[in-house]
């Protein structure tokens, strides 16, 4: 399938060190807006216990589940320290305040 | 036959050309010289030292009229070339038209000026040439007068500080959220920031101008967001763009610049240019390193040598006496870059090398720029820095990796210097105090009473027994509040207050935080010290808050929130009731429980409805619970002499006024009170954290309760005979609290650390229970709103909404 990068918002639209969801048919993406203003997409379901990761607390490029406070990092999706998982992470970028997301994945319907 | 150079711009760039062609070529060329200014080159990077007071002109000049004579120049200063006559070879200005065989434009920039209404009133000036600086000069002398100063900038600020060393009162106006945002990252700014501020200048960032206002001249500048400062003056130093007018108009190639090959022949090979006006491989040159390389190619190109300009890297160094400052590279953040930080709080030193690879890319540096320079060279040859890696940011002349000492700091703090904050003592004191045989905290608690009261300074004092006994004692391991720092809570709140630091990157750069934006643990607390400390100068965080306290409802296991309307003293009625029974049907709300600080809860919201039901609540007269927030939750009462035989007092009355007085305030903790109205305690006040039992004679205070995770019984905090005086009690002590525990401490963990004695002698002393209660008042000002209300709004709506929906896109 060719790319699909679509324009799902303006920067601006997620708070600095916050996040926003996508809602897609195979559940919620996060998209995280660092502290430098890089936006990170990666699926919003905690592997421990489902915790929303968009409403974790963003530190640096890893954000802290707000469940039970796994951490993860935004780049690779994997949890830090001493736990071990990882959540799906997809191709986003910021052009001119605007966030493009690749969406071939998620419009697919099918998790990769 | 002498060969006719004509010059257009006597400035910086065309200056040194001249110096090399003449020197090179002696008596090849007839030269004439013309420059738009009525004087000839002097050393335009130094007009700031020059406003400052600390030159004068005649020390800047560095082409004097002897030097013209000498060299047979023909000077046409004051008269600015108009034209250029390609076909004839030959300029034109008022006095009339010159022919060349070679023509040099060297026109370097003009200001840019931000077409505000009212840029042209008298009173706003740039900052390019001495005329600029004359006039701001001459603004200066007036006693009294005000400044702003437009852009923060390198420029802006050199123009800031003079103004300010000149006696004006000096705003900055600067776009971006710090200052220098092209050369410095938000640390950096930050530090200089602070300096300048400490050199009395006002930084406004983040401030767009709307408009200059005056009549006749300038009175004020407006903003965007509503702010006005009065001014006498108005500096533009917003940019600057190539001067390129007249080889437009003689249709020579322009881009950004004058378009110039490698050896600065513009697209007509009889006319070369240098200098700011010139753009070389699409880069723009604003810094006189590259200048003076070209000045080189120029006199070679012009004397037909070979030579070919290669652009380098540049380094800033900002102009403004004792802020040291640096940065040369790149250094924005990517992939596959990585940092290397060190910060000296202490100092105020703030370095930061990006690697990529093996190499150097950038260097920012505030406080010590002395290994700059060394750097810089690496940046420039490309160097491999695998080797040194380790020791890089120390420099080059420290191999090895000595740490700072983290007692050094104590050991250099003088005799007097206040340790113990609540009974005035001294380090002399305590130092003396070991000198005389104590060995322990518990002997210098007994003697000189530190670290008696509080404790907040018990980690000095520990630190001072460690360097004076040395050996002979062991520091006990205190914990740090997280990763980021080594600091403990304790001394974090403590420098805080001692050393006023009013923001985060304050905090963390101050003391010294090991990451760039802190953690999941420590962000929430500062975040909550800040605030409580600083009520009226820190705005709070909503990202460094838990997701309860952002979403303002408790997240449950599978996402979703509970929401609790607040019922004053546990009271409600009807109206109130059928309200939520309304809203527990519009949202299909799963669940509906009475919590055990009888209040309703609603269970199992999703996040998209809170704004709606918050607003249908709202609506009703309900206001927001606060049943997921570190701050008051609930006064738990009993119905009191309204319906009670038993009852001694109105135990509901004084928990409505209670919780009315403390609602919205945010502690260390949740905070949980009760009022019973006789001993029989049907409100459980005895396990709360402030719980009063009403008798015949008056009111028992009791706190430090808890039937958590711990079960404990309230101590009795006092007696009193009034209503009144129950109430100023509890707001004492919850400040109290507010202004000591240290964060997730519920308030009988702390109670245990401080003792109960210390909480009494504050809290009963008159004077210091009045300011307690007048800083709780204080910060209520700023914090007792209700959340529902401020966020029933269609923006907050959409903020708490998906930002899209990709279900129902079509899959190709
Ligand atoms: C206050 C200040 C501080 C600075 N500090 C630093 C610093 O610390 N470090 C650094 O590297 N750089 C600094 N710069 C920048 C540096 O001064 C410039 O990069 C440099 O002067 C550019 O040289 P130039 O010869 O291209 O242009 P200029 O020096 O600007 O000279 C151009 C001359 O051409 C004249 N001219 C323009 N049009 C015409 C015309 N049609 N006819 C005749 N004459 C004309 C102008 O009047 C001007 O005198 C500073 C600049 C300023 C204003
Ligand atoms: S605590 Fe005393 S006054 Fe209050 S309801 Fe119980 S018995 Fe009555
Ligand atoms: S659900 Fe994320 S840490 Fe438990």
């Amino acid at each position: 399938m060719t790319d699909a990068w679509l324009d799902i918002g303006a920067l601006d639209d997620i708070p600095r060190r916050g996040a926003r969801v996508v809602k897609t048919r195979h559940g919620c993406v996060a998209l995280f807006r660092t502290a430098e203003d890089r936006v990170f997409a990666i699926d919003d379901r905690c592997p421990h216990k489902g915790g929303p990761l968009s409403e974790g607390i963003v530190h640096g490029n890893a954000v802290t589940c707000p469940l039970h406070n796994w951490v993860f990092s935004l780049e690779t999706g994997m949890a830090q320290g001493a736990d071990s998982g990882a959540v799906a992470t997809y191709p986003a970028e910021v052009q001119q305040g605007r966030i493009l997301l690749d969406c071939a994945r998620l419009i697919a319907g099918r998790a990769a | 036959m002498k060969r006719r150079l004509v010059v257009i711009g006597a400035g910086m760039a065309s200056g040194r050309a001249l110096e090399h062609l003449l020197s090179a070529d002696p008596g090849g060329w007839d030269v004439t010289l013309f420059n738009a200014e009525p004087r000839g080159n002097y050393n335009r990077i130094m007009l700031s030292p020059v406003l400052s007071g600390e030159k004068t002109y005649a020390e800047i000049v560095t082409h004097d009229d002897a030097w013209y004579a000498a060299q047979g120049i023909t000077c046409r200063f004051g008269e600015a070339v108009t034209a250029i006559d390609r076909a004839a070879k030959t300029v034109t200005g008022a006095r009339g038209t010159v022919a060349y065989d070679k023509l040099l434009i060297a026109t370097g920039s003009a200001p840019f000026i931000i077409p505000v209404p009212g840029h042209k009133l008298p009173g706003v000036v740039s900052y390019r040439d001495l005329d600029d600086t004359n006039a701001m000069i001459e603004a200066s002398a007036r006693p009294g007068g005000k400044a702003v100063v437009i852009g923060g900038g390198l420029l802006g600020l050199e123009a800031a500080a003079g103004l300010a060393s000149r006696g004006m009162e000096v705003t900055v106006i600067h776009l971006m959220g710090h200052l220098m945002e092209r050369q410095l990252d938000p640390a950096a700014g930050y530090l200089l920031q602070k300096d300048l501020e400490k050199r009395g200048l006002r930084i406004h960032c983040k401030g767009a101008t709307k408009a200059i206002l005056g009549t006749d001249r300038v009175e004020a500048v407006l903003l965007e967001d509503g702010t006005v400062y009065a001014a006498d003056l108005v500096c533009m130093a917003v940019g600057i763009r190539p001067e390129t007018r007249l080889a437009n108009d003689a249709a020579l190639e322009v881009g950004r610049g004058i378009t110039v090959n490698d050896q600065l022949c513009t697209s007509d090979p009889d006319i070369l240019a240098l200098g700011e006006c010139v753009e070389h491989d699409s880069q723009l040159f604003g810094l006189v390193a590259p200048l003076y390389d070209q000045a080189k190619v120029v006199a070679a190109t012009l004397a037909g040598a070979e030579a070919a300009f290669r652009p380098v890297q540049t380094a800033t160094k900002l102009k403004v006496t004792g802020v040291d400052l640096f940065s040369a590279g790149d250094f924005a953040e990517a992939e596959g870059r990585e940092d290397i930080v060190f910060r000296d709080p202490a100092r105020g030193i703030y370095k930061r090398l990006v690697i990529e690879g093996a190499r150097l890319i950038g260097a920012v540096m505030y406080g010590d720029t002395a290994d700059g320079a060394w750097f810089f060279g690496l940046i420039k040859d490309g160097a491999d820095i695998t080797a040194m890696r380790d020791t890089l940011i120390f420099g080059p002349a420290y191999q090895g990796g000595a740490q700072t000492d983290p007692l050094a700091a104590v050991a250099a703090l003088p005799p007097e210097a206040e340790i113990c904050g609540c009974n005035g003592v001294c380090k002399g004191t305590i130092t003396a105090a070991i000198g005389a045989g104590a060995s322990s905290l518990a002997d210098i608690r007994a003697t000189t009473k530190a670290s008696a009261s509080c404790g907040t300074c018990t980690g000095l004092v520990e630190q001072l027994l460690a360097v004076t006994l040395g050996d002979d004692f062991k520091l006990p391991a205190a914990q740090p509040v997280c990763a980021c720092t080594d600091l403990t809570h304790e001394d974090v709140r403590r420098l805080i207050k001692s050393q006023g630091l009013k923001s985060m990157p304050a905090v963390m750069q101050e003391l010294g935080w090991k990451t760039s934006c802190g953690c999941h643990v420590c962000r929430p607390a500062l975040n909550f010290y800040l605030l409580a400390d600083w009520p009226l100068d820190y705005t709070d965080d909503a990202q460094s808050r838990f997701v309860n306290e952002r979403n303002h409802a408790n997240i449950q296991k599978d996402g979703t929130y509970s929401v609790v309307p607040r019922m004053w003293g546990g009271m409600t009625n009807p109206r109130e009731l059928r309200a939520i029974a309304d809203a527990a049907d519009k949202y299909a709300i799963p669940a509906v429980k009475v919590t055990g600080g009888q209040r309703i809860d609603l269970l199992g919201v999703k996040k998209e409805h809170l704004p709606h039901i918050w607003a249908d609540l709202n609506a009703a007269g309900l206001v927001s619970g606060h049943a997921y927030s570190k701050g008051l939750r609930t006064v738990k009462t009993c119905v009191g002499t309204d319906f009670c035989r038993f009852g001694t007092q109105d135990s509901t009355g004084l928990g409505i006024k209670l919780e009315q007085r403390l609602w919205g305030a945010w502690t260390p903790h949740k905070v949980k009170l009760a009022v019973s109205g006789c001993p029989r305690n049907c409100a459980e006040s005895t396990c709360k954290d402030v719980g009063i039992i009403c008798v015949d004679s008056g009111y028992e205070v009791g706190v430090g309760g808890a039937a958590g995770m711990d079960l404990k019984h309230t101590e009795p905090l006092a007696k009193v005979p009034t209503e009144a005086e129950a109430i100023e009690l509890t707001v004492a002590f919850v400040q109290l609290y507010r202004e000591h525990a240290k964060y997730l401490d519920r308030p009988y963990k702390w109670l245990a650390k401080v003792g109960l004695t210390w909480v009494q002698q504050q809290v009963l002393d008159p004077e210091i229970r009045a300011g307690l209660i007048e800083r709780f008042d204080l910060s209520q000002t700023v914090y007792q709103r209700d959340p529902w209300a401020d966020r029933a709004t269609p923006a907050a709506q959409a903020a708490f909404a998906p930002l899209a929906d990709l279900t129902r896109e079509a899959a190709e």
